[in-house]
C-alpha cells in the first residue's frame, strides 16, 4: 500500500501494471506459448506457493457461514469458498489455514498481511472500498434485512405486514430500518421493542408479535432455534441491501483476479450444470465450449492467471459449485434450510450473476 | 448433651431464635426452592445425557449431549487428537513436580521450587508447541481449557516476578529506579486490559516490518502479563508497607545488606501478608484471559461461543455458557481454597 501515487499525482503502480498488461496482451496475440513468461507479478500468489497454504480470514462464528464442526474443522459457506480457492491455487482444498476474526480485528488482519483474503460476512460498501484500502471481489451472499413470519399468516412480502406487529431489539439498526420502511409506505405496523435480540425472538416465538426482523443469514440461524422451525417462513424479498463477498487488500491485481474468478467459476459451474459429481464426465465429454474452457479441457484459462489449467476443475471437484456449497452449508441440506431467494442464479429468479468465461 | 444435639441447637439459635429471624429464614428457603426447582428440573431431571446429535435431545431439558460431542474441543480447541497426550503429559509432570512442594520443607522445598520454575515453563512450550523432535502444533490450533490455563499460568509467570521487582523498585531509595517503577505501574494499571490485548495483537503487526512476526498468542500473553504485573506490584507493596520498620532495621543492625534483608527478612513476610491480594489478582487474571476473545484466540469461552454457530447444534447457548462458567468457577474456587490453606499454615507473627 505504499507509493501508489508519485509527486505529480500519477498512479505509478498502475502505469507499470498497464504496461505489463499491454505486453501480456501483445504476447497473447503473438501466441499463447509466451503467456507464462509475461504474467504480471503476484507477490501474494508467490507467498502462498512458498508457504504451501492459503491464509484465509473467516468469521469467528456465524451459523452456516463460518463455524467449527464437531471434528474441529472450519465449515460453512464462506469457509467453502476458501477451500475452493486453495484447490484452485494449490491443487488441494486442504491446503488452507483459517484465522477466525472478530468485527474489530478483520481490517487490521487483512491490511497487515496476516491473511491473503477475508471471506467472512462483510458487507460491501462504498466507504469501506474507498477508505480502508480493500477491494471487494464479488458477491457470494446477498444479505438483507427481512422478516420471519408464521406460514399460517399467509404473508409473503414485507408489504403484506400492514396491521401486523413486529418484535425488534430497541435501538437496533433493524428497528430503524423497519420503522422507516413502513412509514415511507404508509403501512400501519406496530413495532414492539425489546431489550435484546434474544428477547425479541423469544417473544415472537411465544406469539406476542406477528413477525421478527433481522438479516436473511441471521434469521436462518434463529429460525432453527424456534420451537417448530417448519411453521415459519423467511421472506425472500429484503428491505435493505447488504451484499457480502470476499475481500482483498489494494495492490496485486492478479491475485485479486484469481479471487474474483474462482468465485465467478463456482457460480458459472452451477449455471452450466457442472457439479462435484459430474465434473470428470463434463471435462471429458462436454460439448459446451464454456464448460470446456472452465474445466481446462480447452484453452489455457488457468495459465492466463498463472495457475494450472485444471484450477476450476480442482475447485469444483473438491467443494462443488456455488449451489452445492449453498445447499450443504445454509440451504436445504443443512439444518438452517435457507431458501435460495436472492441468492439463486439470475436465470432462476435470483441475483447471482457471473460474467462469461470467454 | 451429645455433639449432634449441640449442633442442632446452634442452628436453631442461628436461624429461628426470634419470630423475625424465623420469617427471614423461611422466606429465603422459599426463594431458594422456588429458584432451584425449575433449574434442577431443566439441568438434571429433564436433561438428555446420552445420544449423538441435537435430535436426540428432549425439549424442555438441558442437552448435555452437546457438551459430550464437543468435550474434546472445549478442553483442547483444535489441537490434533493424536497429539493431545502432550498437553496431558505436561499437566501430569507439572502436578508431579509441584505436589512435593506441599510436603517438603526448608531448603529442599526451595530448591525444588526454583528447579520447577526454571524447567517447567520451557518444557510446557516445547511439549505443547512442538519442534525439536515433536510435530509442531501452531498456536492457532491451541484452544479450550488448555489455552485458558496456558495463558493464565504463563501471564502469571511474567506477572509475579515482575510485580515483586516493581514493588521493590517503588520502595527503592534510588530515584531513577523508583521513578521507572512508578511510571511502569501507573501506565499499565491505567490502560484497559482489552485495549492492551487489542493493540498488542493488531497494531504491532501493522508497525513492524513484514516478516518480523511475534506469535499472536505470545503477544496476548505478554500484554496480559504486563498489566497484571502492575496490579501484583501494588499487592506486594501493600505487604511491604504493612511490615513494621523494625524488621528491616533489625536486619541491618545484624549487618545484612539490602538483598539479604529483602530476600531473607522483609520479602518473605511481605509476600505472606499480600498473599490474599495476590491470589485475588491471579483469580482476576484467570477470568481476564477471556478477553483474548476480541482477537479471536479461542480459549474456553471462545470455543464455546464458536461452537454455538454450528447449525447442527443451534440453541445450545445455556448449556455452553453454564459448562464454561462452571469450569471457570471451579478453577477460581480451587485457587481461593489453596491460598486460604497457605495463609492458615506457617508462622503469622513478625
Amino acid at each position: 500500500m505504499r507509493d501508489f501515487v508519485n509527486k505529480n499525482g500519477e498512479d505509478v503502480t498502475m502505469t507499470k501494471t498497464n504496461l505489463t498488461a499491454v505486453i501480456a496482451a501483445t504476447a497473447m496475440l503473438a501466441g499463447g506459448a509466451a503467456v507464462a513468461q509475461t504474467l504480471v507479478p503476484s507477490p501474494t500468489l508467490d507467498a502462498i506457493r512458498a508457504r504451501g497454504n492459503l491464509e484465509c480470514g473467516v468469521h469467528v462464528g456465524v451459523p452456516g457461514f463460518s463455524f467449527p464442526n464437531d471434528k474441529g474443522e472450519w465449515s460453512g459457506l464462506d469457509v467453502d469458498y476458501c477451500r475452493a480457492l486453495a484447490a484452485a491455487v494449490l491443487g488441494d482444498a486442504g491446503k488452507v489455514k483459517f484465522t477466525p476474526t472478530t468485527v474489530q480485528q478483520r481490517w487490521p488482519v487483512l491490511q497487515s498481511g496476516q491473511v491473503d483474503l477475508l471471506s467472512r460476512n462483510t458487507t460491501i460498501t462504498f466507504s469501506r472500498n474507498a477508505t480502508l484500502g480493500v477491494n471487494f471481489q464479488g458477491i457470494n451472499f446477498y444479505e438483507g434485512q427481512t422478516f420471519i413470519v408464521r406460514k399460517a399468516s399467509k404473508a409473503t412480502a414485507a408489504k403484506d405486514l400492514d396491521g401486523a406487529s413486529v418484535c425488534v431489539a430497541a435501538g437496533s439498526t433493524e428497528e430503524k430500518n423497519a420503522a422507516d420502511w413502513f412509514r415511507e409506505r404508509n403501512l400501519k405496523v406496530t413495532i414492539t421493542n425489546f431489550q435484546k435480540n434474544d428477547d425479541a425472538i423469544a417473544a415472537y416465538d411465544a406469539g406476542r408479535c406477528d413477525a421478527y426482523t433481522a438479516g436473511v443469514g441471521a434469521l436462518a440461524g434463529q429460525r432453527a432455534k424456534l420451537k417448530t422451525p417448519d411453521d415459519h417462513i423467511i421472506m425472500a424479498e429484503p428491505i435493505s441491501n447488504d451484499p457480502q463477498g470476499p475481500v482483498t487488500r489494494y495492490g496485486d491485481e492478479r491475485w485479486q483476479a484469481v479471487v474474483r474468478w474462482v468465485l465467478n467459476g463456482m457460480i458459472a459451474a452451477e449455471n452450466l450444470g457442472v457439479t462435484s459429481k459430474n465434473v470428470d464426465d463434463m471435462r471429458a465429454n462436454s460439448k459446451n465450449a464454456e464448460v470446456r474452457r472452465l474445466l481446462g479441457a480447452e484453452g489455457n484459462f488457468g495459465q492466463m492467471l498463472g495457475l494450472s489449467n485444471d484450477w476450476m476443475y480442482n475447485a469444483i471437484k473438491a467443494v462443488g459449485n456455488y449451489g452445492e456449497s449453498f445447499d450443504r452449508t445454509v440451504g436445504k441440506d443443512s439444518s438452517l434450510k435457507l431458501e435460495r431467494g436472492q441468492n439463486a442464479l439470475w436465470t432462476k429468479g435470483g441475483l447471482l450473476f457471473t460474467p462469461p468465461f470467454q | 448433651m451429645s455433639a449432634r444435639a449441640a449442633s442442632l441447637r446452634l442452628w436453631q439459635q442461628r436461624l429461628f431464635s426470634t419470630p423475625a429471624q424465623t420469617a427471614i429464614t423461611l422466606a429465603i428457603a422459599v426463594c431458594v426452592v422456588w429458584l432451584l426447582t425449575p433449574f434442577t428440573r431443566w439441568a438434571l431431571v429433564n436433561a438428555t445425557w446420552s445420544g449423538e446429535t441435537r435430535a436426540d435431545c428432549v425439549p424442555g431439558g438441558a442437552c448435555w449431549v452437546f457438551i459430550r460431542a464437543r468435550f474434546g474441543q472445549f478442553m483442547y480447541g483444535f489441537y490434533p487428537v493424536a497429539e493431545r497426550w502432550r498437553p496431558n503429559l505436561f499437566g501430569l509432570v507439572s502436578l508431579a513436580a509441584i505436589a512435593p512442594l506441599f510436603v517438603l520443607t526448608g531448603r529442599a522445598r526451595l530448591r525444588l521450587g526454583i528447579a520447577a520454575l526454571l524447567v517447567l515453563p520451557p518444557l510446557g512450550v516445547w511439549l505443547i508447541g512442538g519442534g525439536y523432535g515433536l510435530a509442531a502444533v501452531e498456536t492457532r490450533a491451541w484452544g479450550g481449557l488448555m489455552l485458558t490455563l496456558f495463558i493464565a499460568i504463563y501471564a502469571g509467570l511474567i506477572a509475579v516476578p515482575l510485580g515483586i521487582l516493581l514493588a521493590l523498585g517503588r520502595q527503592s531509595r534510588l530515584p531513577l529506579i523508583r521513578t521507572l517503577s512508578v511510571v511502569f505501574i501507573e501506565f499499565w494499571r491505567g490502560v484497559p486490559i482489552i485495549a492492551v490485548i487489542f493493540l498488542a495483537s493488531l497494531l504491532l503487526p501493522l508497525v513492524m516490518p513484514a516478516g518480523v512476526g511475534v506469535d499472536r498468542l505470545a503477544r496476548a500473553v505478554i500484554g496480559l502479563g504486563l498489566v497484571i504485573a502492575a496490579y501484583m506490584a501494588e499487592a506486594v507493596r501493600g505487604g511491604l508497607q504493612a511490615l513494621p520498620k523494625g524488621q528491616a532495621e533489625a536486619a541491618s543492625a545484624l549487618g545484612l545488606g539490602y538483598w539479604q534483608t529483602t530476600g531473607l527478612i522483609t520479602l518473605p513476610q511481605a509476600l505472606r501478608i499480600s498473599l490474599p491480594a495476590m491470589t485475588n489478582e491471579f483469580i482476576a487474571l484467570v477470568k481476564n484471559t477471556t478477553l483474548v476473545l476480541v482477537v479471536s484466540i479461542l480459549d474456553l469461552l471462545g470455543i464455546a461461543q464458536s461452537s454455538l454457530a454450528d447449525p447442527a447444534w443451534v440453541g445450545m447457548n445455556i448449556e455452553a455458557y453454564l459448562f464454561a462458567g462452571t469450569i471457570y468457577w471451579l478453577i477460581c474456587f480451587a485457587l481461593s481454597r489453596w491460598s486460604r490453606s497457605l495463609e492458615a499454615g506457617g508462622p503469622k507473627g513478625h
